[in-house]
């Protein structure tokens, strides 16, 4: 898995690569954590080039989403989510949870 | 790490008990799985479903324990895969995990649970055996073609 940050004006753009599961998921949860330290709450996490996502990652992106929305001061938001990973993040009742958009122009223009 | 033993109707493996070797374990059900004809949807649940059972053992049965052996088999037959994970951990109790609330709102989401719940709606069944008397846990999923 790689993970790199691109800060935009209101936003900051988090792009994960390859496969998220329990080995990689703490890697995942520290980026989301430093941005979140940093007092970013505005993200979007492009998931464009991600392969695989387990419940794991899920956990990561659902403690990011609490810190985030904390005093609306901010929210989560995903991109160019791939389909299989949209169905598991569906059957998980995370859709719910996480405003999803087709590409990351979209999403970065939402804040 | 993993020990291959081949033959026609089933194949195992044995792999070391840690999170490092997820990779491998999807792997090597999803090429079982992919061989025995399931499409690319079922194949990529097969090994979410395997994935979280796997993770769970790692996580809960052998908690402490670094020395801990997974030993995973797969059987394709006609019209269904079989996967059987056996640890030789501590015992758990699938039924005393309450199943997450995957409508509540964001405050009361709950971690736990998920992974056991993935597999339930992933895999057609799931099974858990406990033997203490034997020290051997066997979990038994099965996934039918559509």
């Amino acid at each position: 898995m790689e993970i790199t940050t691109q800060e935009f004006k209101h936003c900051d753009l988090i792009k994960v690569k390859g496969r998220v599961d329990s080995a990689t998921a703490p890697k995942l949860a520290q980026a989301l954590e430093s941005a979140t330290k940093n007092g970013k709450y505005k993200l979007v996490i492009d998931m464009e080039g991600l392969e695989y996502m387990s419940s794991a990652g899920f956990r990561a992106l659902l403690a990011a989403q609490r810190t985030c929305r904390r005093y609306n001061r901010g929210e989560v938001v995903l991109a160019a989510v791939p389909q299989r990973i949209r169905e598991a993040l569906e059957l998980a009742g995370f859709t719910e949870l996480f405003k999803t958009f087709d590409d990351v122009v979209s999403a970065v223009g939402y804040f | 790490m993993a020990e291959w033993l081949l033959n026609d109707l089933m194949q195992s493996a044995r792999f070391a008990a840690q999170f490092e070797f997820l990779d491998e374990i999807r792997n090597f059900v999803g090429d079982i799985a992919r061989r025995g004809g399931f499409s690319d949807k079922a194949v990529y649940n097969i090994q979410l479903a395997t994935d979280e059972a796997a993770s769970n053992i790692i996580e809960h049965a052998y908690k402490g324990v670094s020395n801990g052996v997974l030993e995973l088999s797969c059987d394709v037959s006609n019209d269904a895969i079989t996967i059987v994970l056996v640890d030789h951990g501590k015992p758990f109790d699938p039924s005393q995990i309450p199943a997450p609330d995957v409508k509540a709102d964001l405050s009361k989401r709950k971690i736990g649970g998920l992974g056991l719940f993935l597999m339930r709606k992933l895999m057609d069944e799931v099974r858990y055996e406990a033997h203490p008397e034997q020290n051997r846990n066997v979990l038994t999923m099965i996934k039918y073609k559509e």
